[in-house]
């Protein structure tokens, strides 16, 4: 197929307007650079009325918000969910892994949790710590000011704490506990389990005169219409648009196939595939920076064959879409008979919940090497699609009727409204080097681009850590006089799917090592110095932790990198 | 074109495939838009133009759709606070099996059993029983626990479209006594209900939690990450 070629020639192409993409956008247009961003989904903004989906009833959705196109809900902001029309993944024997992709604006921070926890000093050296996998190649003092400035730039909330491994920030004031988490704390400090305020990158104070303020409806993952949350789109693409004066091109629907190289072999710009027009056609650029989400990142690169680069770009190591890992996950679910027969007031409160628990362990007395902490869900929410069905299944507790119809289903629905709270455990587990996503040797997507095949088993490690979540909620649950509805069974004590915590990193791993890592410190290509990768691909390791954060940090650092390294004219 | 006139397009060109508008005049057509299309909320051209699908095609007969609401009457009964009407509980279960077609069969064969029952039973159809009639029938499907027979699966099926439906309706959510999903000023859980648990933020709790009337000042920090306005 003939390629067209675009005559502009760019400082830089950035691949992915998400976390990392939108960060480096930011950042490289506030300093004068002239940018390419493309971005494979069409363009949002959460504050369109046409795209608009925060403050929306349930009935304003014909099937009451059923997630029958959108896997977690007609109102999720997200165009795209574990499948993506056309654009299939395959998985190794009996391996398991389920990917999430969005394909918009902004792709996954326009829905995320915005649970935003920086990584502590332990979370960069856990092989010294524990001798398993890989110390990361640099420390949290090198990126704690990046932290401190994406605390400022974006807003956090949280509280000065002093805990060792979860440094503090430049918080925004926490919101007060809602009714059940007022009841998880005193049965989790009962059981010796510490809670604290949440960590949620939710605007609870102004901090710029471009976003609101959070106005309390408890529903970010539909993305915020006053940008009071943070999205990469209307918290970085679009301030960076402002301030660009034209410097900035960005370019939605255009799907990158590949990092196109010169006859020397050396990267000049990306080619992809424009989807309202089907033809190929190429960005020139002095460099590149993949930012397509971890996998997908890993793809374009193992994509990227050329004479000089057989192997895929950046992949001499043969460590391209290796030591891929998830986020561990248990559900737990209980009914509260204290929270039973309920006044209601409006509890929606911020988008997700007002205090967690982080990792309070010390991994050498258990038996398992590393940590995990708590999310906790419940309260007075809106009733959806789902809401009510076996409406009356708790009476099961009380040795009472289940089932039947009239007018006890009003007031059991009501006896029973908001009587419930969720557990999620999110922990970290131990990189692996046979668990990776590589090409399919056979199978391609729509535009004709070669899909990923992943490969992934959880090992003891996890297993254990699950068990410990489960009896660790079990207790909490039992302080507070509640019941288990159900129970997470061995062998693998309800650990979930991997790739299913949607936390997937370390595709593009980082390391001092040419032989065994694909980038430097500075998340730039040891194979091709032009050549960055700004997602979650170059984590050595996901701490008990979630990645955006650090993914925010890392892209900055490497960002005012690329600056500096052009200024000296070293790339 | 700009993305609203898009839209408009698409799902007036659909539209016009379909019976509803065959021999209506442009203008007519996007009056007619207007009125019927009332479920906007963000949806792609895609899941539109699927959605415009669904409600153009039609399941349930006149009459299946009349034992629903008999049915769906009979499940939640109508109250000063709301009813089956009011929270277009048939017109959700029309769509739904349409979107979800893995309902269809269980409803269409309860429905058909429903009328074989009554009709062995009392010698009529369902919706023409009397209501002590028609709860004799219902009350043998309507308290399985564990394993169901295929028609215990079908009341319960119903059963949990006709409350979901009622409570996520306009009425529902107002009888249910759910609150939000408005613009709020947070200020923790009202002080008489966490008296009644037995909580207090005070007593409990040594933060600086959000001042409301401070929540418009733009935020600043000293070098420790102390807030300071
Ligand atoms: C429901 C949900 C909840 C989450 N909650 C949290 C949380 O609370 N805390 C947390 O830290 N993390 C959370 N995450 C994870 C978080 O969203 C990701 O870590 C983060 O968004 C990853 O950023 P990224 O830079 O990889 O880009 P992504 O957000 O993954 O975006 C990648 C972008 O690249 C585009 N793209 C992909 N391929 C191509 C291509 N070939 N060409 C051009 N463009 C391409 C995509 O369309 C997309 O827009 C959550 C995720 C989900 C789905
Ligand atoms: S909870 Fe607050 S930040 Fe989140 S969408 Fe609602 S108003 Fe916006």
């Amino acid at each position: 197929m003939q390629i067209i070629e675009n005559e502009k020639k760019y400082d830089v192409v950035i691949v992915g307007s998400g976390a990392g993409g939108g960060m480096a956008t930011k950042i490289l247009t506030d300093n004068g650079l002239t940018v390419a961003l493309m971005e494979a989904g069409p363009f949002f903004d959460p504050a369109d009325q046409d795209q608009q989906l925060h403050l929306k009833w349930p009935y304003e959705s014909p099937r009451r918000g059923k997630g029958s196109t959108r896997a977690f809900g007609d109102f999720h902001a997200s165009y795209g969910d574990w499948e993506v029309d056309g654009e299939p993944y395959e998985m190794k024997g009996d391996t398991k892994f389920n990917w999430w992709r969005s394909r918009m604006l902004g792709g996954r921070t326009n829905h995320w949790g915005r649970i935003s926890l920086r990584f502590g000093p332990n979370d960069f050296k856990r092989k010294s710590i524990d001798g398993l996998g890989d110390n990361w190649p640099i420390n949290y003092e090198d990126v704690k000011p990046y932290y401190d400035k994406v605390d400022k730039l974006i807003g956090i909330t949280g509280t000065k704490e002093n805990i060792y491994n979860e440094p503090d920030g430049f918080f925004l004031p926490p919101a007060k506990p809602r009714l059940h988490e007022l009841y998880y704390k005193k049965g989790a400090e009962k059981a010796g389990v510490k809670v604290i305020p949440s960590r949620l990158s939710i605007l609870t104070k102004r901090i710029s005169n471009e976003r609101g303020v959070c106005y309390y409806c408890g529903n970010c993952g539909r993305s915020c219409g006053v940008y009071a949350d943070f999205s990469a789109s209307s918290c970085l693409v679009f301030p960076a648009q402002r301030n660009a004066q034209g410097r900035l091109d960005l370019y939605v629907n255009s799907m990158v196939r590949e990092v196109s190289v010169d006859k020397y072999g050396k990267a000049n710009g990306v080619i992809y595939i424009n989807k309202d027009d089907n033809s190929e056609y190429r960005i020139n650029a002095k460099v590149v920076v993949l930012a397509a989400s971890a996998c997908e990142s890993a793809r374009i690169l193992l994509n990227s064959k050329s004479s000089y680069h057989k192997n895929g770009l950046g992949n001499s190591s043969n460590m391209v879409g290796k030591y891929l890992h998830d986020s561990t996950g248990t559900n737990n679910m209980a009914f509260i008979p204290d929270l039973m027969n309920r006044k209601t007031y409006n509890e929606d409160g911020m988008g997700n919940m007002h205090l967690y628990t982080p990792w309070w362990l010390d991994n050498k007395k258990l038996d398992f090497p590393r940590g995990y902490h708590i999310e906790i869900g419940g309260g007075l929410g809106a009733p959806m699609y789902g809401f009510g069905f076996d409406f009356n299944s708790l009476n099961k507790f009380f040795g009472l009727q289940v089932g039947g119809y009239g007018d006890r289903v009003r007031d059991e629905v009501k006896k029973y409204y908001g009587s419930t709270i969720f557990f999620a455990s999110r922990g970290e587990s131990v990189p692996n080097e046979n668990n990776y996503c590589e090409i399919d040797p056979e199978k391609k997507d729509k535009y004709g681009i070669p899909i990923l095949r992943f490969n992934y088993k959880w090992s003891d490690y996890e297993r254990k850590q699950a068990k410990h979540a489960n009896e660790t909620i079990n207790q909490i649950v039992d302080n507070i006089g509640g019941h288990m509805l159900w129970q997470n069974k061995g062998p693998d004590h309800g650990l979930l799917t991997p790739g299913e915590i949607i936390h997937e990193v370390g595709t593009t791993r980082m390391g001092s090592n040419p032989k065994t890592s694909v980038v430097n410190e500075y998340e730039q290509l040891h194979d091709a110095k032009n050549v960055f990768v700004v997602d979650g691909g170059p984590f050595v390791s996901q701490a008990d932790k979630n990645p955006t954060w650090t993914i925010l940090a890392l892209s900055w650092r490497t960002s005012e990198y690329i600056v500096d390294q052009l200024k000296k004219q070293n790339i | 074109m700009n993305r609203r006139e898009s839209l408009k397009t698409l799902v007036i060109g659909s539209l016009a495939s379909s019976l509803v508008l065959e021999g209506c005049l442009p203008k007519e057509k996007e009056i007619i838009y207007e009125n019927v299309w009332k479920y906007k909320y963000g949806r792609t051209p895609e899941e539109l133009e699927r959605d415009l699908k669904l409600l153009n095609q039609v399941f349930f007969s006149k009459e299946e759709l009349n034992t629903i609401r008999v049915l769906a009457n009979l499940i939640v009964p109508p109250t000063n606070e709301g009813n089956i009407d009011q929270a277009e509980v048939p017109e959700f279960i029309e769509f739904i099996v349409k979107d979800t077609p893995s309902f269809q069969g269980v409803l269409r064969d309860g429905l058909k059993w429903l009328d074989k029952t009554s009709t062995e039973n009392f010698g009529k159809d369902f919706v023409s029983c009397s209501e002590i009639e028609q709860k004799n029938i219902l009350d043998k499907v309507a308290f399985a626990t564990r394993k169901k027979n295929k028609e215990e699966a079908f009341f319960s099926t119903i059963r949990n479209l006709v409350i979901t439906g009622y409570f996520s309706s306009e009425v529902g959510i107002k009888d249910l006594g759910y609150k939000g999903n408005q613009p709020n000023v947070w200020d923790g859980v009202p002080e008489d209900i966490l008296k009644e648990h037995g909580f207090s933020y005070k007593k409990d709790w040594n933060y600086k939690f959000l001042d409301p009337l401070k929540r418009n000042d733009i935020a600043e920090w000293d070098e420790n990450g102390n807030l300071i306005t």
